[in-house]
């Protein structure tokens, strides 16, 4: 690869940097015009620390569920000769491609206090479910859901099923296999899916704010803040920001290296 | 020499539809020059019902004119004029937000307040939460959805609650009056508070409660041509035709109140 370095055509030399510009500029223009003097008096604001907290714990509630449900459902998709796959992950796709907020609709509509389980769960438990931090959860693990079942789809598949094989001639039960030789082989699938997956909570918005409503401490998360703080303080909003964007650099960063980049 | 005296009695009117008033400048503008073309018209959320009627009744007017809306919360749409957003017209529900604009020079003119509206609390269909008054608001075991208070009914709501002396216990600000108003109608809280005009636009879904110290949150609705209008000519027939009878009409059959 190094020996053609210097022949890399300008054909796509020069649209893969405006490609890198586009995505670079934006998060650079945020950080040159951020009122950095005022910064700390900006983000001491008590609704700053209650927002990030708010979003750093719904989004890895959040994760843990899409782990949970995610691989096996992953797990499922990646089993050979499976019956209406293209169907089943036509399903699991189908969040990551709807606009946001027509998942909150969705949401409200299934498991709001007149929604058609959330009825249920109102008359039988008293449970009802928008406008508390469990809503923020469903609605991040909902978008973020997809995120991590593709991530490990592809690594299962990817995986030489020959181990498996192994193992089973050698007795190991099916839960077994799963438990000490399958999930080994994926865990950076598993890992990469997580992060994606817990990014993609912290920037929820759309189905957070129509799903679980905005209120300070209780269900409004960081980009909901940002957004409320847009209409009267530009400036705050833009405070707010750099803080979500710091969380999503150090996230990267600190995991791209170990776990990534392997799969 | 007769094209000397057109010229000046034509720069006459010019210097008199400057010199008037920013409503009667932009009446007469209106008439000196034929009207065509899109205008863009950004207005409160709470306008959306009685503006898109207004909107076909001056297309039907001025022939050749499409009129296209962009409705939203008042203090979203003035941060997206001042940021360059091309628009024609701007109708806010506060003159607050009307402010962040005036005070940015995109106004071309002053602004005119064309109707007043009035908070109502509005419950869903039956009522099943027995609200009565704003002091239901205090009730911890009742659902209950605001504006945030950065939009121009979140304001008034403050207002409201103030003057009532009653702090609110509510489970959700919402980002604009009509998001608040769907929540009611999908049955999902208990009482909120929305413009009169937004209850009685949701129809027979939910129901309006009046409560007396709604006259004490009485929100003026102020309209301007921008100044960076692509269509001024049609920006000032716009503002003019909402402030004549006709669209007063309307804009009274949806239940504001005049100015």
């Amino acid at each position: 690869m190094s020996r053609h370095r210097s022949g890399a055509p300008a054909a796509l030399l020069v649209p893969a940097l405006i490609g890198l510009a586009f995505l670079v500029l934006p998060l650079l223009g945020l950080v040159i015009r951020a009122p950095w003097s005022r910064l700390g008096a900006l983000l001491a604001d008590p609704g700053v620390l209650t927002a990030l907290r708010l979003s750093l714990i719904t989004a890895t509630v959040a994760t843990a569920l899409c782990v949970l449900f995610g691989v096996p459902l992953a797990w499922l998709l990646a089993q050979p000769g499976l019956p209406g796959r293209s169907l089943l992950r036509a399903l699991v796709t189908v969040p990551l491609v709807l606009p946001p907020v027509v998942g909150g609709v969705a949401l409200l509509l299934v498991l709001g206090r007149r929604g058609l389980l959330g009825g249920w769960l109102d008359r039988a438990f008293g449970v009802t479910l928008p406008f508390t931090p469990a809503a923020v959860v469903l609605a991040e693990a909902f978008v973020a859901l997809p995120f991590l079942v593709l991530s490990v789809e592809g690594a299962l598949r990817a995986a030489d099923r020959r181990y498996e094989e192994a193992a089973a001639t050698l007795g190991a039960g099916r839960w077994t296999v799963f438990r000490r030789v399958t999930l080994p082989l994926v865990a950076p699938g598993v890992l990469a899916g997580a992060v994606l997956a817990w990014a993609r909570a912290l920037g929820e918005f759309g189905a957070t704010i129509t799903f679980a409503g905005s209120f300070p401490g209780r269900t409004q998360t960081m980009p909901i803040a940002v957004y409320l703080a847009l209409e009267t303080n530009p400036e705050a909003a833009v405070a707010l920001s750099l803080v979500l964007l710091a969380v999503s650099v150090v996230t990267l960063a600190c995991l791209r290296d170990r776990w990534v980049t392997r799969v | 020499m007769k094209r000397v005296i057109a010229t000046l009695s034509a720069a006459a009117l010019l210097v008199a539809g400057c010199g008037g008033s920013s409503t009667g400048g932009a009446m007469e503008n209106a008439a000196a020059r034929k009207v065509t073309g899109q205008v863009v018209v950004f207005a409160a959320a709470s306008l959306k019902e009685s503006f898109t009627r207004i909107g076909t009744e001056f297309e039907a007017a001025h022939p050749g004119t499409t009129v296209t809306f962009n409705f939203g919360a008042s203090s979203t749409l003035a941060r997206n004029i001042t940021q360059g957003a091309p628009a024609d017209v701007f109708a806010a529900a506060s003159p607050a937000t009307m402010k962040t604009v005036t005070s940015a020079g995109e106004a071309d003119g002053e602004p005119a307040v064309f109707v007043r509206n009035q908070l109502q609390i509005v419950v869903p269909r039956g009522n099943p939460a027995k609200v009565t008054g704003l002091a239901d608001f205090a009730r911890a075991d009742l659902k209950i959805a605001l504006c945030a208070k950065q939009v121009p009914c979140g304001a008034a709501a403050e207002r409201a609650f103030a003057a009532a002396g009653v702090v609110p216990k509510p489970d959700t600000f919402e980002q604009d009056v009509k998001a608040t108003l769907t929540k009611v109608v999908l049955g999902e809280v208990d009482a909120a508070l929305v413009y009169r005009t937004d209850v009685r636009a949701a129809g027979d879904k939910v129901i309006g409660v009046d409560f007396p110290e709604a006259a004490k949150a009485i929100n003026d609705y102020p309209i301007v041509a921008l100044k960076s209008a692509p269509n001024a000519a049609a920006a000032g027939a716009f503002v003019a035709f909402v402030q004549s009878a006709k669209g007063q009409a309307t804009l009274a059959k949806a239940g504001f109140a005049a100015p």
